[in-house]
């Protein structure tokens, strides 16, 4: 119990986990893994926001796509750097997100939630009918893969074992990342905003501009998810930016647990297991999975990983 | 002007479907503090359930009467044991409850109807076109504009002249004062939730003859209505007419001058009201 009660014991078990996965389960459930990470790093960066800051954005999708749509717009162009497109990626999301967050921070609650599902669906206009350059309805197909020289062995992604391994690797540098901030003195004043953001401003704290740097790291982590989903994918689709896809970082974290920094990426694992339980038996997902999401709302205040993470800390301390 | 005027009538129409469905919208928000998000669902079962009436009955204004009706005993199950579990908890809780609605629905309506498409008949004495300015016009478009406005006004009344819109509007403005006098405010909570479904099951109805009906129709004019809701002021009745007429009126417009980007004008719109308006054209207040 104490073993398990260690922060660090947790994460290293999933890290060295994660790594063998790979080795012991089929190659279809190898690529839904690199779905749940990828989708799990976005619902983590959509969590700076929710659960750390108090801030619901409905319009993440955006910036996914913007970073999957850049990753596909540069492949055609021919440039095949790997770390250039996931750092281009990144930044034109961290752009696009600097701007939508100037607009959006100055509200809060439901506001906030439309004005980004607005600014989300607007990005979503834009893809669907700028047929010259996003392919319009269709998207943007990726035809060759980038490729990565590691210690003189030139590593391709069409396998997909090898792509596991580049989306684990990436997104083990963005959770990293993301915890460090979260940690920081700076993920302490967002958390501080999320309980009174009066009291933040009264100290002296610049609430907005605070507000606009959290909604633009979490765009940019975002992003990068984006740009890795594209590869995963081949594809870039205006569909990344239509709010129903923009909804899936909110379940994912609400059944994982908004209070805990790895919670949004458990949610994602319950969600993509949950698809695939179910479309075992019937097409009718979404039906099957609202019928999971009303318990999960009514009885699990702070997520399924959440609630039980408390309950085992509780019963340990006793 | 042919253009302008044809443009103005398809506007309205529009304008005056979204205003019903919104207007539900915006009264559930203005008591209850919760965004429905399968408000839009609602919608489309109301379509529906129009449709299956008619199957039955073949009479459209029986399946206008009927159809809501049993779309509102859906609401009140979804009102009884799922909302009243969340009415105290953080807008996401609420959002997610009603979007999980939406899902369940939309499955629901595809199970039993199928995800092709089906078509409604308007009533004979409405399916006639008269010409205006040179054109050929749907009389049943026209009946939507008249529709749009004595269902609002008939509304408006009951809020402002019955005891039971008196109570729901104290209710709405302050639903622990309203308690305290002795008002049961679960009870209105539920009635609310009622009228709300069936403005938008009456949506649905009237829109069933217009367009073709699918299960993901209540999709895309949820957003519509949100965009309305949070234009006109979330919880104001003037505001959800006004924003209703204003977003019709645009997007029928938009075809002349913004051609494909037309798609974006909704947006466009929801995101200069907030930023100049916060809180809507009109304050709140039902």
């Amino acid at each position: 119990m104490k073993l398990l009660r260690n922060r660090w014991f947790g994460p290293a078990v999933l890290t060295v986990l994660l790594l063998l996965a790979p080795l012991l389960i089929s190659t279809y459930s190898t690529m839904i893994l690199s779905e749940i990470l990828i989708m799990g790093l976005m619902a983590i960066s959509f969590n700076l926001l929710l659960g750390y800051t108090g801030l619901l954005s409905f319009g993440q999708g955006a910036f996914f796509g913007l970073g999957g749509y850049c990753a596909a717009l540069m492949l055609q162009a021919g440039y095949q750097n790997l770390f250039l497109l996931l750092l281009v990626g990144m930044l034109i999301s961290l752009l696009a997100a600097l701007v939508v967050g100037f607009f959006s921070v100055r509200l809060d609650e439901i506001f906030f939630a439309m004005i980004t599902l607005g600014f989300g669906m607007l990005f979503f206009s834009v893809a669907h009918n700028w047929l010259d350059v996003t392919g319009g309805s269709d998207g943007l197909p990726v035809f060759v893969l980038p490729s990565l020289n590691l210690f003189g062995t030139e590593l391709t992604f069409y396998d997909p074992l090898n792509m596991y391994y580049l989306v684990f690797s990436i997104v083990l540098v963005g959770v990293v990342l993301l915890w460090l901030i979260v940690h920081s003195p700076f993920g302490l004043i967002l958390k501080a905003m999320r309980e009174n953001k009066q009291r933040v401003s009264f100290v002296g704290g610049n609430v907005q501009l605070l507000r606009i740097v959290a909604f633009a790291i979490s765009g940019a982590f975002t992003g990068l998810a984006g740009v890795l989903f594209c590869l995963f994918n081949s594809m870039a689709t205006p569909e990344f930016m239509h709010w129903s896809f923009s909804a899936k970082p909110v379940i994912m974290s609400i059944i994982g647990g908004t209070g805990v920094f790895l919670g949004p990426l458990f949610g994602a694992g319950i969600f993509f297991l949950l698809e695939q339980v179910i479309i075992l038996f019937t097409e009718n997902w979404m039906l099957f999975l609202g019928i999971v999401l009303v318990p999960i709302v009514i009885f699990f205040p702070q997520g399924v990983f959440g609630t039980l993470r408390n309950k085992i800390f509780r019963e340990g301390a006793k | 002007m042919e253009i302008f005027l044809l443009n103005t009538l398809n506007g309205l129409s529009w304008g005056m479907l979204l205003f019903l469905i919104a207007v539900g919208l915006t009264t559930v928000f203005g008591v209850l503090g919760v965004l429905n998000f399968a408000h839009g669902s609602l919608f489309m079962l109301g379509a529906y359930l129009c449709m299956q009436t008619m199957q039955f009955f073949d009479s459209f204004w029986l399946g206008l009467l009927i159809g809501p009706l049993c779309a509102v005993v859906v609401g009140l199950l979804i009102e009884k044991y799922l909302l009243k579990k969340v009415y105290d908890r953080d807008v996401s809780y609420q959002l997610l409850l009603t979007f999980a609605v939406l899902l369940i629905l939309d499955d629901a309506v595809r199970m039993i109807w199928g995800s092709g498409y089906h078509v409604v008949e308007p009533p004979e004495i409405l399916s006639g076109i008269v010409a205006i300015a040179g054109q050929d016009y749907p009389v049943y478009r026209l009946f939507l504009i008249l529709i749009g406005p004595v269902i609002g006004g008939l509304l408006w009344a009951f809020f402002h002249y019955t005891k039971w819109g008196k109570i729901i509007r104290a209710a709405s403005f302050d639903n622990i004062m309203a308690e305290g006098v002795g008002i049961n405010v679960p009870l209105i909570y539920t009635s609310v939730f009622a009228l709300g479904t069936w403005l938008a099951a009456v949506g649905g109805a009237l829109a069933a003859p217009q367009q073709s009906l699918i299960p993901s129709m209540g999709e895309k004019i949820i957003i519509e209505s949100f965009i309305v809701v949070v234009v006109g002021g979330m919880g104001s009745f003037p505001g959800a007419f006004v924003g209703a007429l204003l977003l019709g009126l645009l997007e029928s417009f938009g075809t002349v001058f913004a051609g494909r980007m037309q798609m974006a004008i909704p947006y466009i719109l929801l995101a200069v009201i907030l930023l100049v308006k916060p809180n809507g054209l009109f304050r709140k207040g039902v």
